[in-house]
């Protein structure tokens, strides 16, 4: 397994190497350092001591991929390729536009964004779970129908009307819990609570849904009729063995988000005001500040990654049969 | 001539759609195997629904599609100039809509403004006070007259609409009369389904159609009937109509929801299909290019896309003519963009497939006979794999139009000037907050997409059903 495991990771390099050259392709093939610069500094101080005072400072004023004027391997290292990627996979993410440590702001900003991630993750997970497994257990009569069309319905409102909706009922009709923003300790619990809600909420539908046809695929097996035969009660046949055999298909696409929970969620925390990494994201989009977006980039795809080798590895756990190799 | 068509590029796309659509539609009709499943899909009574409801949102969009510049009034001798505005068919058939605009808000059917201003009143004092609206029931003398007038105008056009749908009903079914199928109970109803209803002796799914038909074309009759001369959602802070800006959403939202089809549906294609048949490195390397891809978050490669974008065409303004052209290769774009964020599911499932086919003695046996790599494929394994890219194309479209409000929210959507659901809800979601809460211009965009969305969803599992081979069909019918 630590050989597999090895492999995996290895495997990633080329990846995340391919990340970079695209994030970067996008950014500097269409445009030059010089249309950046000019971007960030505004139409006011355009100069071109300006511009190249503005590349000299964040590094950009070094070839793009290829040094021609260096020897030896500075001809490719001594490029802003280079420079800005290598870095990279030591996590160093270098500076925002206005100066800040990008790698400390992440540190920071990740409290926050578990603090709503991972509830709504976890409490998320047992509610579809349970109601996907209630809606199986009354399979094909009036209450399935009504679930599944219920679960129709839900995933076909934007998720943008749980968030405005939920804040307008909640925290402006009911007077809760406050609006939006965040405090540490004990008090953010107030805050986060209604994030998590309308984050558990708006994934009823889909989630549900997609759980409940892995059910039924699983209830028409030979195991279950074998398990009904020996005179075990439907609920029992429902809640051991289809639920354990049915873990495969659900941890496939469960374990992957996992270690993007870090990432936080972009719509909720900027609504919710939550100081967290996808809002950091969202006013990097906004202030078109290209290195958080590339640095946000990287950490999403390393996640992602780590997300596809502990999809395989929870493979092993809840099934014996599988070997890494 | 006192107009020029205009043909955008995303109208382009939309006519190339549309052209292979018919031509797929017409290829269809002529082999039996491959109108069995689509036959299945019309079994279904909410499947024909919900094509009914998606049918009337892609004929708004279509409409909103022809587009064209007005000549401007012509100065003496000077070459002929047109309007900078490029306007639609949609907008000439809802002009009361598009011109009448007010102030500021004011609410649905409300007869004054959201907002008090001063006036003087007929001494000559200066009151503070709601003043009436412009257009919104102007033609009333008082305010109390306006419920009566409402009701009215709604019966009317609820009648007018309902005896327009009915005679077209009728039109069409004595035209679809097909004498060669008498023996079937289901074509007789066509011609008198009114007594068919009421006996109810012939198949439910026609009767809940026309019901549907006739609700549906009741409403835009009723509808039409009050917006004329009222704001039947309200009007935004610069006064628009909502009604107008719902409506011109729909185009928005079904160009990504469908171009975005243009890009997916090559590349998962091909690619899934050579990675799954070839193997070897070409599988390597294909994998290795969507794994790249699908590794980053899609929101912020999409992001990092559209701000590349965003520069590139704010350093080349001299390439659009009209802002509506500008705004529209954003559109464009976007789709683009979005494709290569979305072909990677589509890719992979193809070439699980694919790699499943190659393994058939179908295949083994073409192979042996020496027919080419090429021919294979295209004969023997795409056909075997298109219930996968149907399904997943249907599926995909209500995904994608979910995702145009978020990415606008977000700030990386349509162009700010580009009338779409993103926008709107972007613009009224500080609306919120107001007192008395701006509430209608949200309400409204949320219900068009919710609409939008659900037949597209119902229409989308009533053809996964039919076309999903691993379905047990006896258990589907019961």
């Amino acid at each position: 397994m630590l050989a597999y495991l090895i492999r995996r990771i290895l495997y990633a390099l080329p990846i995340l190497i391919g990340v970079n050259l695209l994030t970067f392709a996008l950014f500097f093939v269409v445009n030059t350092p010089d249309d950046m610069a000019r971007m960030q500094l505004g139409i006011k101080r355009v100069t071109p001591e300006a511009i190249e005072k503005w590349k000299q400072q964040r590094g950009y004023d070094k070839p793009l991929l290829v040094n021609s004027a260096a020897g030896g391997t500075e001809k490719i290292t001594d490029t802003v390729f280079w420079q800005k990627s290598a870095s990279m996979f030591a996590f160093d993410f270098g500076y925002s536009a206005d100066g800040r440590s990008i790698s400390r702001e992440i540190a920071t900003r990740m409290g926050p964004s578990l603090a709503i991630a991972l509830p709504t993750f976890l409490i998320g997970l047992v509610v579809y779970v349970s109601f996907a497994l209630l809606m199986t257990l009354f399979r094909a009569t009036a209450l399935d129908m009504a679930g599944v069309a219920l679960c129709v319905l839900l995933m076909s409102v934007s998720g943008l009307f749980y968030i405005i909706g939920g804040q307008f009922l909640v925290s402006k009709l009911w007077h809760l819990v406050p609006i939006s923003g965040y405090a540490g300790g004990a008090d953010s619990f107030k805050f986060v609570v209604l994030p998590i809600i309308i984050g558990v909420a708006g994934g009823v539908g889909s989630s549900s849904r997609w759980y409940r046809t892995i059910f039924l695929e699983e209830i028409g097996k030979d195991y279950v009729r074998t398990a009904r035969a020996k005179g075990l009660s439907e609920l029992r046949v429902l809640f051991t063995h289809v639920l354990k055999n049915a873990m495969i298909p659900i941890l496939t696409g469960v374990v992957v988000v996992i270690p993007l929970l870090f990432m936080g969620s972009l719509l909720t925390e900027s609504f919710f005001g939550i100081p967290g990494l996808g809002s950091y994201t969202i006013d990097a989009i906004n202030a078109q500040d290209f290195s958080v977006v590339r640095a946000m980039v990287f950490l999403g795809s390393v996640l992602y990654i780590a997300g596809l080798i502990l999809t395989d590895v929870s493979y092993t756990v809840v099934d014996p049969r599988v070997r890494l190799q | 001539m006192n107009f020029i068509p205009v043909i955008l590029w995303s109208d382009a796309l939309v006519f190339l759609l549309l052209a292979a659509g018919i031509a797929s539609a017409w290829y269809i009709r002529r082999h039996e195997h491959l109108l069995l499943p689509w036959r299945r899909v019309a079994r279904s009574s909410v499947a024909m629904v919900s094509l009914l409801l998606l049918s009337l949102f892609l004929a708004i969009g279509l409409l909103d599609t022809l587009h064209f510049r007005v000549a401007l009034p012509q100065a003496n001798g000077g070459a002929k100039a047109y309007s900078p505005e490029v306007l639609s068919v949609l907008d000439k058939l809802v002009e009361p809509l598009r011109t009448h605009t007010e102030k500021t808000y004011s609410a649905p059917f409300a007869l004054a403004l959201y907002a008090k201003e001063s006036m003087t009143d007929a001494r000559g004092n200066i009151v503070r006070d709601y003043p009436r609206l412009q257009y919104g029931g102007a033609h009333l003398s008082d305010i109390s007259q306006r419920d009566a007038d409402v009701a009215q105008r709604l019966v009317l056009g609820g009648t007018l609409g309902f005896v327009i749908g009915l005679l077209l009903l009728l039109g069409v079914s004595s035209f679809r009369r097909r004498p060669e199928s008498s023996g079937s109970k289901q074509n007789a109803f066509l011609i008198n389904w009114i007594p068919a209803c009421a006996g109810m002796t012939v198949s439910r799914k026609w009767c809940v159609i026309a019901i549907a038909f006739l609700f549906v074309a009741a409403f835009i009759g009723a509808i039409a009937n009050l917006a004329t001369v009222y704001h039947v959602l309200g009007t935004d802070k610069v006064g628009q109509d909502v009604l107008y800006l719902s409506l011109k959403s729909i185009r928005t939202g079904l160009i990504i929801g469908t171009v975005t089809t243009l890009v997916t549906l090559p590349l998962a294609l091909f690619l899934g299909v050579a990675a799954g048949y070839f193997r070897g490195w070409v599988d390597d390397v294909i994998q290795y290019i969507y794994t790249v891809l699908s590794s980053i978050p899609s929101v912020l490669l999409i992001a990092a896309a559209v701000l590349m974008m965003q520069v590139t065409i704010d350093t080349h303004p001299e390439w659009f003519d009209t802002t509506a052209a500008r705004a529209d290769l954003r559109l464009v774009f976007l789709c683009l963009i979005l494709g290569v964020t979305s072909w990677t599911g589509l890719c992979r499932l193809l070439r699980g497939e694919t790699l499943k086919l190659r393994e058939m003695e179908y295949i083994q046996a073409a192979q042996s006979f020496g027919v080419s790599s090429m021919r294979i494929l295209a004969r023997h394994i795409m056909p075997n794999v298109m219930h996968i890219v149907l399904i997943s194309l249907v599926m995909d479209f209500s995904a994608l139009v979910l995702a145009e409000a978020v990415l606008s929210y977000v700030g990386v959507g349509v162009d700010p000037s580009m009338i779409s659901f993103g926008t709107m809800i972007n613009a009224a979601r500080l609306e919120m907050g107001r007192e008395p809460v701006v509430w209608w211009a949200l309400a409204s965009a949320f219900c068009f997409m919710l609409v939008l969305v659900l037949a597209a969803n119902l229409f989308a599992d009533a053809v996964r059903d039919a076309f999903d081979p691993r379905l047990n069909r006896t258990e589907a019918k019961a």
